[in-house]
């Protein structure tokens, strides 16, 4: 384990994060869920986001994937300032750059495993013979092309989060933010899931993941602890380090 | 533009799955709706029955014809000082056409007479009573508003020489003649037998207003030959130009005077009538009743529209994930308020298509049972219905839809 200092970059910045806090008022009491956290991501990393729960992992997950804009600091995506974004810019930000894989899947029950990788082409006003066409590709891409027409309670588990996965990736996104996504899987499948997002990684996406696992965040080239809403500790695997100094 | 139709036709798929998806709860809620449109689309047609039926009634006066009477048809004074004034006299109509005929800049044309009287007409065992008998000449068809279906009206020779000849309108000729060709054949009036020559146009009947349906016309000079004394006459005196009644009117006026002597000081003993006065009398009831009707039926529509309300907020809570899904996955604010304000449209929308077809199935069994209630199911009427029904899904839908676009996403992907 090398220290951050230490790392290299392999690729552009895609996330800039500046001294961001995030407070909630629940009732009489303010929720200091953020309480200043700076953190770069560039492109092509594999970083995982770790902490206990209350350590403000899920605040800090949502801000990045621009689900919700920080109370104070600075949020560049892609050198655009998000932090001053409304409703609409936001949604077209998650809608083009984020990819977004969820521990329940979150798949549209009474839709196709198609319908439901359209979904994001359509928001983007993509047409639909390139949408049907776009969306097949990358189910085939995930390993489903056989599932095309199936609905979500035809699948297993699995596939179910590979349909989600593809969905994550068919607009191309700039990054790809995984919650828990193997939270609801037996560990063999979870191990499944994994794998695609390794390839994915070594395909060149720019993955982060949201865990509590220590298993699982071991996947990533990078991991990032919090704990009351800071970041504890911000460590570079070897591996990557390896890597990165054979790309040098 | 073009992502704009993508999430159009995307809602509209979404609207027909919920609705695939929850067919009991969709028909329930449509339900008040089609009660709704039913009800409202019924009260339309009743109420533009009543407006042709109140307009059939009135063509038969002739909107360029005015009426010589001894009252006014709209009484506002005291009924016994119109009952003292002096008869119309038939002849009244010849000297009128003398003056119209001096006059030639004359804003009328023809002035015509009409004799009446309640009368049984009979044709062996079958006897209508209490007929309108009208005795005029034959210039009655230049002011008539009705044509012959079947035959001629009389004419000018047998309407100077009296010949006993008799034209009747469609109801009467269908009682005394149920099956057979009423032409040629003899009725009696009153005990005096007399020839149909020709058969009135089926005009229709509203509310016992006056149709042609129940009379029967006859020559002048025949009629004053049989019916006499207590018969009631008018003068109908046509115009020559619709847009200058009221200069008509003044002139006849003036004739009338000349005709009764009356000197400057005296007012008028006789009224002259039109159709306008009579609508301008029945056109606020008819009004009212319209308002009052589409009022109430409303009402059941407007429950059928909180109904929509609620299952569109049912739906909303129901699919807070997804929308907090979609949100993620880059629905923007307007996307998702299309997508429920398409729901709850698409529920209007099939609870108006039903219920208009109830409607058009009620009209056409009330028009089968009862033909001569007047009934009309118009485009116009489909049309309207449709536009209510959307306007019902859209208002209905609005509040809910616009608290599922404002969900923060944060939120929304939260909630179980």
């Amino acid at each position: 384990m090398l220290n951050t200092d230490t790392m290299r970059p392999r690729g552009p910045i895609v996330i800039d994060i500046e001294n961001i806090t995030k407070h909630y008022v629940m009732g009489e009491e303010t929720v200091h869920a953020l309480r200043g956290v700076t953190l770069q991501i560039h492109r092509n990393e594999y970083l995982a986001i770790m902490g206990p729960s209350g350590s403000g992992k899920s605040t800090l997950m949502n801000m990045l994937g621009c689900l919700d804009t920080p109370s104070s600091g600075r949020y560049e995506f892609n050198g655009k300032d998000v932090s001053s974004m409304d409703d609409d810019e936001l949604a077209a930000i998650r809608n083009r750059e984020i990819g977004f894989v969820f521990q329940t899947f979150n798949l549209l029950p009474r839709s196709t495993s198609l319908r439901n990788v359209e979904l994001p082409l359509i928001y983007a006003g993509v047409d639909p013979e390139t949408r049907e066409e776009r969306a097949a590709q990358t189910l085939r891409d995930v390993g489903l092309g056989e599932r095309l027409h199936h609905k979500p309670n035809e699948l297993s588990g699995g596939q179910r989060q590979r349909v989600a996965i593809a969905r994550a990736l068919v607009n191309n996104p700039s990054i790809i933010l995984a919650d828990e996504p193997t939270g609801n899987l037996d560990s063999k499948t979870g191990e499944e899931i994994m794998a695609l997002l390794e390839n994915l990684y070594q395909a060149g996406h720019t993955i982060i993941l949201v865990t509590h696992e220590a298993d699982i965040a071991r996947h990533a080239r990078r991991t990032v602890h919090l704990r009351d809403g800071l970041i504890e500790s911000d460590a570079t695997s070897a591996a990557t380090e390896l890597q990165t100094l054979a790309f040098t | 533009m073009k992502r704009f139709i993508y999430e159009l036709t995307e809602s509209w798929k979404i609207a027909a799955a919920q609705m695939r998806a929850n067919k009991t709860r969709s028909m329930l809620t449509a339900l008040g709706v089609i009660i709704g449109i039913v009800a409202v689309t019924l009260m339309g047609t009743a109420i533009t029955g009543i407006q042709i039926g109140f307009d059939q009634s009135m063509a038969v006066l002739g909107d360029d014809v005015l009426y010589v009477d001894q009252q006014p048809w709209i009484r506002r004074d005291d009924w016994w000082n119109f009952r003292s004034r002096k008869k119309i006299q038939t002849e009244y109509a010849e000297t009128l056409n003398r003056m119209i005929g001096a006059n030639e800049k004359s804003n009328l044309l023809l002035a015509v007479p009409a004799a009446s009287w309640f009368r049984t007409v009979k044709n062996g065992e079958n006897v209508v009573n209490n007929v309108y008998i009208l005795g005029t000449t034959s210039d009655f068809t230049a002011i008539s508003t009705v044509d012959c279906a079947k035959g001629r009206f009389f004419n000018e020779l047998e309407s100077r020489g009296g010949t006993d000849v008799v034209v009747i309108g469609y109801d009467i000729a269908d009682a005394l003649f149920p099956s057979d060709d009423p032409i040629n054949k003899s009725v009696l009036i009153n005990g005096h037998p007399f020839k149909v020559i020709g058969v009135n146009t089926r005009q229709g009947t509203f509310l016992g207003l006056f149709s042609w349906d129940s009379m029967v016309a006859i020559p002048l000079t025949s009629f004053k030959r049989y019916f006499t004394a207590k018969s009631e006459s008018e003068i109908r005196v046509k115009v020559k130009d619709k847009t200058k009644l009221a200069e008509a009117k003044d002139e006849l006026i003036g004739y009338m005077r000349r005709v009764r002597a009356l000197p400057p000081e005296k007012a008028n003993d006789f009224a002259i009538n039109e159709q306008q006065a009579f609508k301008s009398t029945l056109d606020p009831v008819k009004n009212s009743i319209a308002v009052a009707g589409l009022f109430i039926t409303g009402l059941s529509l407007f429950v059928g529209a909180i109904g929509i309300m609620n299952i569109t907020f049912v739906s909303v809570k129901e699919r807070t994930k997804e929308i907090g899904t979609r949100k993620a996955l880059g629905a923007r604010r307007r996307t998702i308020l299309l997508q429920f304000l398409i729901e709850s449209t698409a529920l209007c929308l099939v609870g108006g298509l039903i219920g208009l077809l109830i409607a058009y199935v009620v009209c056409m069994g009330t028009r089968a049972a009862f033909p001569s209630f007047p009934i009309q199911f118009s485009v116009g009427l489909v049309v309207t219905s449709m536009i209510v029904s959307v306007m019902t899904g859209l208002v209905s839908g609005f509040a809910p839809a616009w608290s599922a676009s404002r969900l923060d996403p944060v939120t929304a992907l939260r909630y179980e």
